[in-house]
C-alpha cells in the first residue's frame, strides 16, 4: 500500500526524522511504551494527533484499581490490577494518592452478591476487610444511611496527566526521545512487508513530517482500529463504549466509593485532589469524534450515585466529560462493562507486516504491563535484549510535570515566597512562574502554546470558574511575555473557553448558572470573542465546533 | 442587644440595586415619588462603565450597528417580544438623558448620548459598540477613531491588563499605538489592585509622582491610555489634573471585573441617594413580600435587626442568575422571591447550544419574567400578578443583553417606563 490517502507524495514532504521506534498515541500506554523503550536504550518518537491523555487515558475516574472491581466478572484482570497497583504505588508515588477504597451495598442491592465479595477478593489475593455500616459512615460521613454492607479495599487514585507527563519527561531525559503534540499519522509508506515511513501532519501548523523508524507501534486507543487500517491491517476490531463522568466542586469522600453490585451507571465516586469524580455511564457508540456528555447521562449518574451518597443530589458540579473507551471485540454479547477488560497485543505478522504492532484494550491501572509486553515485542524485533526496567525503576519526579497535582501550585508558590510571582488562576492558585516553566520546558512545550495545552500541564482552569477568568489572565500574561504577538492569542482564548464549555454545558444549574452568565458577559459582552474578525458568520456554526475534532 | 423595629413607608419600593434599581431610583426621585431601595448590589461592580444601548439587532449576524435606532427598529420587527418593542425611541432617549444627567450632576460625568453608537475599547485590545461612555473614557473613543499617536501604559503588578496585549491586537488597525509599563507610585512590589490604585490617585502627591513616570515613557504620543484607575470619587478631576501634569490628554480603558467604574457608580449612589431623601438599605436581601390589600409589605434585615418597608408600589429589578433574581435548578428556572412565572424553554437541554460562541446565542438568556405593556409581571396565562407590581431590567424575558450588547439599554428603558407607570398609578390612587 503506497497510495497516499492525503494525496501527498513522499517527495513533497519537507522534513524527515529517523528513529528506532515511532509510537502513535500519547495516552498512558503510548507514553508508558516510550519510557519502557528509553529504559532499554531504544530511541523513539511519540506522536499524538491531539495531546497527552486526550482520549480514554484522560477521561476516566483516575482510579487505580485494587482489582476488587473485577473479582466477579474478570478474575484475571483483578489479579493484574492488584499486582500493577502495588508496583505503581511503590515506583510512581508522585502520581498516586493512596486513598483506600470502600465497596458498599445499600438497601435493595443483592445481598447474596455482596456476601460473596470477600471470598472472591481473597481468591484474587486482594486485601478486603468487612466493616460495620456505622464504622463506614464514621469514615465517610456522606455515605447513605441505608447502607447494608461495607468492605475496605486498597483502591487508590492516580493522576493520568502527571503519569503521561512523567513518562515522556523521563524518556526525554534518558535518551532524548521526542514527543510531538497535535501530530497525527496521515499515511504510511509501505513496501516489501515493511512500513518504511509514516507521513505525519502537525494539525496546528499544517506542516508535514516524515518519520522513518525501524518499528512502528500503534497505541492509538479508541483510534487504534483506524490507524491499523491505514497500515492495511484489518485484524484490529474494537467496540466503542462512551462513558460520561461528572466532577463535583468539593471532595465528598476521602476514599474511593464503589457500589457493591454488578457494574452499572454512576456506581463509583473517586476523590481527585480537591474534587470528586462520579461515573460512569456506558453507551455503545460508533461515533469516535463527538463524545459529548448528554443531559440524560448526567442525570442518570446523579440519580444512581445518590443511592450511595445522597448529597450528590445537591452537590455543585463543575464539569461533565465523556470519553470513548475502546473494548477489544471478542464476539461476546451483553453489557460492555462485562466484556473482559484485558488487553490485546497484535503483531500483525499475519497481515504481512513485520515491523508494526497494535496494543489496545486494557485499562489505566495496567498500562505499565501493556507497555512492557509491547516493548518486549519491539525490543526482540530490534535485536535488543535489555530487560524491562519499569517494574523496578522508580519514576523520577520532573519539575515541569508537577503542576498537574492538586494543591501543588499553592505549596510551591508559598514556599518560593516571591510576591512578584502573581497568581493567574485563583481557583487553583497557579502562579506566573508555573506558566513560564510549562511554556519553556514541559513535555510537548512549544513556542506558541494554546491555553488548552497549558491547562493540560497544570491545574489552570480546573476549579469552579473552569478557566473563565484565568483564561483571560493567562492569555494576557502570554501576550505580555511576547509569546502571543497578534490576534492569534484571542483565538486561543476563545478556543479554550469553548473547550471548557463543552464540559460545562450539561451541568449548568445552581451556582454554575451564575458562573456561566458572568463568563459569557466577560467573553462575549466585554471582550467580543463571539465576534472575532476573521470568522465568517455564515460558516462558523458548522465549522468552529469541529475545529477541535480535527485535531484528534 | 435590643433589636430596633424599623418600619419605613414609601410610595415605591425598588428591589435590587444594580443598574436598573439605581436608574429607577433616579427616575423616582426626579418625579417626587418617595422611594426605598433595597436588595443586593447586583452585578454593578462587573460593569465596564460603558452604557450600551444596542449593538447587535440580530444575534445570528455579526453586524455591529453604528446606528442603534436603526438596530432597534429592526429588532422590533424580528423580536416582537423584546422589551424594546414595548417602549418608544423617545422613552429610551429620555431614560438615557435623565440617567446620565443625574450622574453627571453627582460628579461622574458621562457623555450625553448622541445619535450614534461609538466604538469603545476593551482591555483585550478589541473594540465594542456602546452608546454613552464616562468622560474618563471619551478621549479613548476619539483617539481610536482618529488613530492618534497613542501610548498605552500599564502597571507592574496589575494582573489582567497588558499594554502589550492591547497593542498586539489593535496594531493592524491602529498603527501609531505603543505600549509602556510603569511602576505605580508606592506600589513597587507584588500584586496591585485597580480599586486601591484609584483611591490612591485621589491624593495629589500620587498624581504628581505618576505623571512623572508616564511623562518618561510618553515619547511623541498625542494621548495616553491607562487602565481604569483614575480616582474613585472625583474621576473627572483626577483625569484633568493628570492630563495637566503630563501635558497630554489621558483616558481610561476598562479592566477585568471588579472594575473601578462600576464601584464608582455604586459608591456615588450610596452617598447621594440618602441625601436626596431616598430610603436606602444597601447590601441586604429582601426575604419576603406580602401583597396586602392596603399596602405591600417587604421584609428584610440588616445587622441591627429586622426592617419592614410598607409600599404602595413595588418595582422588582433583581437581575438574573448572577444577582439571584433568577435561579436555575436542574429541572427548571424559577424566580425565588415572589415565585413569578418564568418564561423558559421546555428542557435543560435547550438552555445552551453545543457551541459556546454560537452566534445565535443561548436560549437560557431569553428566559425571564413576562410582563404586559405596563411592565407588570404576568402569570403563565398572561394575567397580571398584582397591578402594583412592576418588573424591569435584564430579568425580563425575550432579550439577550450579553449578545445584543444592550444591558444598560434594557435596564434604563424598562426602568424608565416602569417608574412612569408606577407614577401614574400612584397619582390615580
Amino acid at each position: 500500500m503506497t497510495t497516499s490517502a492525503a494525496g501527498q507524495s513522499p517527495d513533497s514532504v519537507p522534513r524527515t526524522v529517523e528513529t528506532e521506534v515511532l509510537i502513535i498515541g500519547g495516552g498512558a500506554t503510548g507514553t508508558g511504551i516510550m519510557r519502557d523503550l528509553a529504559l532499554r536504550s531504544i530511541h523513539c518518537h511519540l506522536i499524538d494527533k491531539q495531546d497527552l491523555c486526550a482520549g480514554a487515558s484522560g477521561g476516566n475516574h483516575g482510579l487505580l484499581h485494587s482489582g476488587a472491581r473485577y473479582v466477579f466478572s474478570d478474575p484475571h484482570s483483578a489479579v493484574e490490577c492488584r499486582e500493577e497497583g502495588a508496583i505503581l504505588k511503590r515506583l510512581a508515588p508522585q502520581c498516586i494518592e493512596e486513598t483506600g477504597g470502600l465497596f458498599v451495598a445499600v438497601a435493595g442491592d443483592d445481598e447474596a452478591f455482596a456476601n460473596n465479595f470477600a471470598n472472591l477478593c481473597e481468591a484474587a489475593g486482594i486485601d478486603c476487610q468487612e466493616i460495620s455500616t456505622d464504622e463506614a459512615r464514621k469514615l465517610e460521613p456522606h455515605l447513605s444511611a441505608d447502607l447494608i454492607k461495607a468492605y475496605l479495599v486498597p483502591d487508590a487514585t492516580i493522576d493520568p496527566f502527571r503519569l503521561a507527563l512523567e513518562n515522556v519527561n523521563h524518556a526525554r531525559e534518558l535518551n532524548d526521545s521526542t514527543y510531538h503534540p497535535h501530530t497525527g499519522v496521515i499515511d504510511f509508506e509501505i513496501s516489501e512487508g515493511r512500513i518504511k515511513a509514516a507521513i505525519c501532519k502537525n494539525h496546528h501548523s499544517g506542516e508535514l513530517l516524515r518519520i522513518v523508524a525501524k518499528q512502528y507501534v500503534n497505541a492509538g486507543g479508541a483510534w487504534a482500529m483506524d490507524i491499523a487500517r491505514l497500515a492495511g491491517c484489518d485484524d484490529v476490531s474494537l467496540l466503542y463504549s462512551k462513558g460520561t463522568l461528572l466532577i463535583t466542586n468539593d471532595r465528598l469522600t476521602q476514599r474511593v466509593i464503589n457500589r457493591l453490585r454488578p457494574p452499572a451507571d454512576g456506581d463509583i465516586l473517586v476523590p481527585g485532589g480537591t474534587v470528586s469524580v462520579l461515573g460512569t455511564t456506558s453507551l455503545r457508540t460508533d461515533d469516535l469524534e463527538n463524545s459529548r456528555p448528554t443531559i440524560d447521562e448526567v442525570n442518570q449518574n446523579v440519580i444512581e450515585g445518590t443511592a450511595m451518597i445522597p448529597s450528590l443530589a445537591d452537590a455543585r458540579y463543575i464539569r461533565a466529560f465523556a470519553r470513548i473507551r475502546p473494548l477489544v471485540q471478542n464476539g461476546g454479547a451483553g453489557d460492555d462493562r462485562s466484556v473482559a477488560r484485558s488487553f490485546s497485543l497484535k503483531d500483525h505478522e499475519d497481515q504481512g507486516l513485520d515491523n508494526f504492532c497494535t496494543i489496545t484494550g486494557g485499562k489505566l491501572t495496567t498500562f505499565r504491563l501493556m507497555a512492557e509486553k509491547t516493548a518486549d515485542l519491539v525490543a526482540k524485533r530490534l535485536g535488543n535484549s535489555n530487560p524491562c526496567l519499569t517494574a523496578t525503576t522508580p519514576m523520577p519526579a520532573g519539575t515541569s510535570c508537577r503542576w498537574t497535582e492538586p494543591g501543588a501550585s499553592p505549596k510551591y508558590w508559598y514556599e518560593a515566597n516571591n510576591s512578584d510571582d502573581m497568581i493567574l488562576c485563583e481557583c487553583e492558585m497557579v502562579p506566573q512562574s508555573a506558566i513560564d516553566q510549562i511554556v519553556q520546558c514541559a513535555p510537548g512545550a512549544e513556542k506558541e502554546m494554546t491555553l488548552e495545552a497549558i491547562a493540560l500541564r497544570s491545574r489552570a482552569g480546573k476549579g469552579p470558574c473552569q478557566g473563565s477568568f484565568c483564561g483571560i489572565r493567562i492569555g494576557s500574561y502570554l501576550y505580555d511575555r511576547g509569546y502571543y504577538t497578534d490576534r492569534t492569542g484571542l483565538h486561543h482564548m476563545r478556543d479554550f473557553f469553548s473547550e471548557r464549555f463543552k464540559g460545562m454545558r450539561t451541568i449548568i444549574w445552581g451556582q454554575q448558572a451564575a458562573q456561566m452568565e458572568l463568563a459569557e458577559a466577560l467573553h462575549c459582552g466585554l471582550l467580543g470573542l463571539d465576534c472575532l474578525d476573521d470568522v465568517n458568520p455564515s460558516t462558523e456554526n458548522t465549522q468552529a465546533p469541529n475545529q477541535h475534532q480535527e485535531d484528534k | 442587644m435590643i433589636e430596633d423595629k424599623r418600619v419605613f413607608t414609601t410610595e415605591l419600593a425598588v428591589i435590587g440595586s444594580g443598574l436598573t434599581g439605581m436608574a429607577a431610583s433616579i427616575y423616582a426621585i426626579n418625579r417626587g415619588i418617595s422611594t426605598s431601595l433595597a436588595g443586593n448590589t447586583g452585578a454593578i461592580a462587573y460593569t465596564t462603565g460603558y452604557l450600551d444601548l444596542l449593538g447587535k439587532a440580530d444575534p445570528s449576524s455579526c453586524t455591529i450597528f453604528a446606528d442603534p435606532w436603526q438596530a432597534i427598529a429592526s429588532l422590533r420587527e424580528n423580536q416582537p417580544h423584546h422589551p424594546f418593542a414595548r417602549v418608544t425611541d423617545e422613552e429610551i432617549r429620555l431614560g438615557f438623558e435623565e440617567f446620565t444627567a443625574f450622574i453627571t450632576s453627582c460628579g461622574i460625568k458621562y457623555s450625553s448620548p448622541q445619535e450614534h453608537n461609538v466604538m469603545a475599547l476593551t482591555p483585550a485590545g478589541t473594540s465594542k459598540p456602546t452608546f454613552s461612555v464616562p468622560a474618563t473614557m471619551q478621549a479613548g473613543v476619539e483617539a481610536f477613531a482618529a488613530k492618534k499617536h497613542c501610548t498605552i501604559v500599564d502597571f507592574r503588578g496589575l494582573r489582567g491588563f497588558s499594554a502589550r496585549q492591547f497593542v498586539a491586537n489593535l496594531q493592524s488597525e491602529w498603527p501609531r499605538l505603543e505600549a509602556a509599563r510603569v511602576t505605580f507610585p508606592n506600589m513597587e512590589h507584588g500584586e496591585i489592585y485597580a480599586e486601591v490604585m484609584a483611591r490612591a490617585l485621589e491624593v495629589p502627591a500620587n498624581r504628581e509622582a505618576l505623571a512623572q513616570e508616564i511623562k518618561a515613557v510618553a515619547g511623541e504620543s498625542e494621548v495616553i491610555g491607562v487602565p481604569a484607575v483614575l480616582g474613585m470619587h472625583n474621576p473627572d478631576e483626577v483625569m484633568a489634573d493628570l492630563a495637566r501634569l503630563i501635558g497630554l490628554p489621558i483616558f481610561e480603558i476598562p479592566t477585568m471585573p471588579p472594575s473601578v467604574p462600576g464601584i464608582r457608580l455604586r459608591e456615588m449612589f450610596e452617598q447621594v441617594f440618602p441625601q436626596k431623601g431616598l430610603t436606602l438599605v444597601p447590601q441586604q436581601k429582601v426575604t419576603a413580600v406580602d401583597f396586602k390589600a392596603e399596602q405591600i409589605q417587604l421584609s428584610l434585615r440588616d445587622n441591627f435587626g429586622p426592617i419592614t418597608i410598607l409600599a404602595k408600589t413595588v418595582l422588582l429589578a433583581t437581575g438574573r442568575f448572577l444577582s439571584g433574581g433568577l435561579q436555575a435548578q436542574h429541572d427548571g428556572i424559577s424566580e425565588p422571591l415572589l415565585g413569578l412565572h418564568v418564561s423558559q424553554s421546555d428542557s435543560r437541554d435547550d438552555w445552551y447550544r453545543q457551541y459556546y460562541m454560537d452566534r445565535a446565542g443561548h436560549a437560557i438568556h431569553l428566559a425571564g419574567i413576562e410582563v404586559d405593556d405596563q411592565f407588570r409581571p404576568v402569570d403563565a396565562h398572561g394575567k397580571i400578578v398584582d397591578k402594583r407590581l412592576f418588573a424591569a431590567g435584564v430579568m425580563l424575558a425575550h432579550q439577550d443583553w450579553i449578545r445584543g450588547r444592550c444591558g444598560a439599554g434594557v435596564a434604563l428603558a424598562t426602568a424608565y417606563r416602569a417608574v412612569n407607570e408606577a407614577h401614574k398609578l400612584l397619582q390615580t390612587a
